[in-house]
């Protein structure tokens, strides 16, 4: 046990790695999917003519994107059982995680809205479109696909701080990696390898983002 | 016309900032110096005991956070493919897993052989929090100098500079200016993430926090007070970056 990186090891825990690695991926990608749809609605909301409805979504996004996600899953994974509100952690924590990441891609629906065209909307009142038919036929449509690299961007970002899980239990992949080490009293192996893990996938992932990025660049 | 508006706006944003930071502060002052009996008010001072630590390493963070950033971010921009080569290696590392990852890394392994470096939690913490946030600010300095006229450049060759003079009175005035709004967003991450900190054993505000719900328990009041602390550290600086991000644009 005295050499300084034992591949033996290694390879006895990747599998328990591996395990953890697909806990954080589910993680992600439910809250990545709860955050795109939150975020649209958020958006659309802070967008409202009814100051009834705008001001106060507006100053919960100001107040979730002000509060560390940490605290929000202590918030949620404490308080709600309290009320009665008994829920896996890991729903606890995606929820947490697709609510905290909502307000940041509510910022880029804001912005990708925001750069439609005004005559498309003018044209669009001109043709007396429904609300409905000129959200969802004219301007979405052409809103969204340029906000894939931003939308990309905190994937990998979810991605990452879903390691943060592991405060609330979810035996994601940053848990599997400690749990490991307080058995084993070997830390240098399992976190590096988590680190590496993380490393792995979200490098290639911005780099994808970025060419992404520079098709949109060339195209504007 | 346009520029007087704009103008009038600006001013007005900075009565508004002063006025209610100011009464933030009487209203934090206050309650820090006499604590009111009332729940959940009388919980306060049991989490404010982990503000120093929160503050410790918010600043001290957003020191070392700052010296990386600007040091990495000029490497990057290095004609030297080595320095090039260092710089991006320690930003995309960096970048590659979150602060909750480096923060274990540099508790949990350093202290153990081969390394044998002993930290205390808050050097650590400290140092994840600077070497993480230092990765992002340096892309942010990296873009900013980027950012810079080629003609800037090209004249103070022509006027005979040296490349230090060229920084110094050319490159980073002009760059500061780009630098600021994105440094300020990176303040607020660098605040939130400081709660991390709780998980290696750091009394900071969550810590505190998290031990009153063992202890004390009235969960719901705990973390609520919790919520508002952190909103009310980070809202401030959130306004500060929107004066500027005003103040820029009529500028520009």
């Amino acid at each position: 046990m005295s050499e300084l990186w034992n591949w033996g090891f290694v390879l006895e825990i990747l599998p328990r790695l591996l395990g953890g690695l697909v806990v954080t991926v589910e993680a992600t990608l439910v809250g990545f999917i709860l955050a795109v749809v939150l975020g649209l609605f958020l958006a659309l909301g802070r967008r409202s003519e009814n100051p009834w409805i705008s001001q106060p979504i507006g100053a919960i996004v100001e107040f979730i994107r002000s509060t560390p996600l940490l605290v929000q899953l202590f918030f949620f994974f404490f308080v709600l059982p309290r009320y009665g509100i008994r829920l896996p952690a890991f729903l606890v924590g995606t929820v947490a995680l697709g609510l905290h990441y909502g307000t940041y891609t509510s910022e880029v629906y804001r912005a990708g809205i925001d750069a439609v065209d005004r005559g498309q909307w003018e044209a669009a009142t001109a043709l007396n479109f429904s609300p409905l038919r000129v959200w969802t036929g004219i301007i979405l449509p052409q809103a969204i696909p340029p906000m894939y690299p931003a939308l990309g961007n905190y994937l990998i970002g979810m991605f990452k701080e879903s390691a943060q899980l592991l405060a609330i239990t979810v035996t994601e992949l940053m848990l599997t990696a400690r749990v490991i080490g307080t058995e084993t009293f070997r830390f240098l192996e399992p976190i590096t390898m988590a680190g590496l893990l993380y490393f792995l996938i979200s490098y290639p992932s911005a780099l994808l983002v970025q060419r992404l990025e520079a098709r949109y660049a060339r195209r504007s | 016309m346009q520029n007087q508006s704009t103008w009038v706006r600006s001013r007005n944003y900075v009565f508004w900032i002063i006025g209610i930071l100011m009464v933030g502060i009487a209203i934090g002052v206050s309650l820090i110096a006499k604590p009111p009996e009332i729940a959940p008010f009388d919980l306060l001072p049991a989490i404010l005991r982990g503000l120093g630590v929160t503050i410790q390493l918010t600043v001290g963070g957003a020191i070392l956070a700052l010296v990386v950033a600007l040091i990495a971010g000029i490497a990057r921009s290095s004609r030297n493919a080595i320095v090039r080569g260092i710089s991006s290696v320690y930003v995309e590392v960096f970048r590659g897993s979150s602060v909750l990852v480096q923060m274990f890394w540099i508790f949990f392994v350093l202290p153990l052989p081969p390394f044998n470096i002993e930290l205390t939690a808050l050097q650590a913490g400290i140092l994840a929090l600077g070497l993480n946030v230092g990765a992002y600010g340096a892309e942010v300095v990296r873009g900013a100098i980027q950012a810079i006229d080629r003609g800037q450049i090209e004249a103070s060759i022509a006027l005979n500079m040296s490349p230090g003079l060229m920084m110094r009175r050319v490159i980073i005035p002009q760059a500061t200016v780009r630098i600021l709004p994105p440094f300020g967003n990176l303040m607020i991450e660098l605040l939130k993430a400081t709660s991390l900190a709780s998980l290696i054993t750091l009394s900071d505000i969550t810590f505190q926090a998290a031990s009153l719900r063992q202890t004390v328990g009235r969960i719901p009041e705990v973390f609520s007070l919790l919520l508002v602390i952190y909103f009310l550290l980070a809202y401030p600086l959130t306004l500060g970056v929107r004066w500027i991000e005003s103040r820029r644009r009529w500028a520009a």
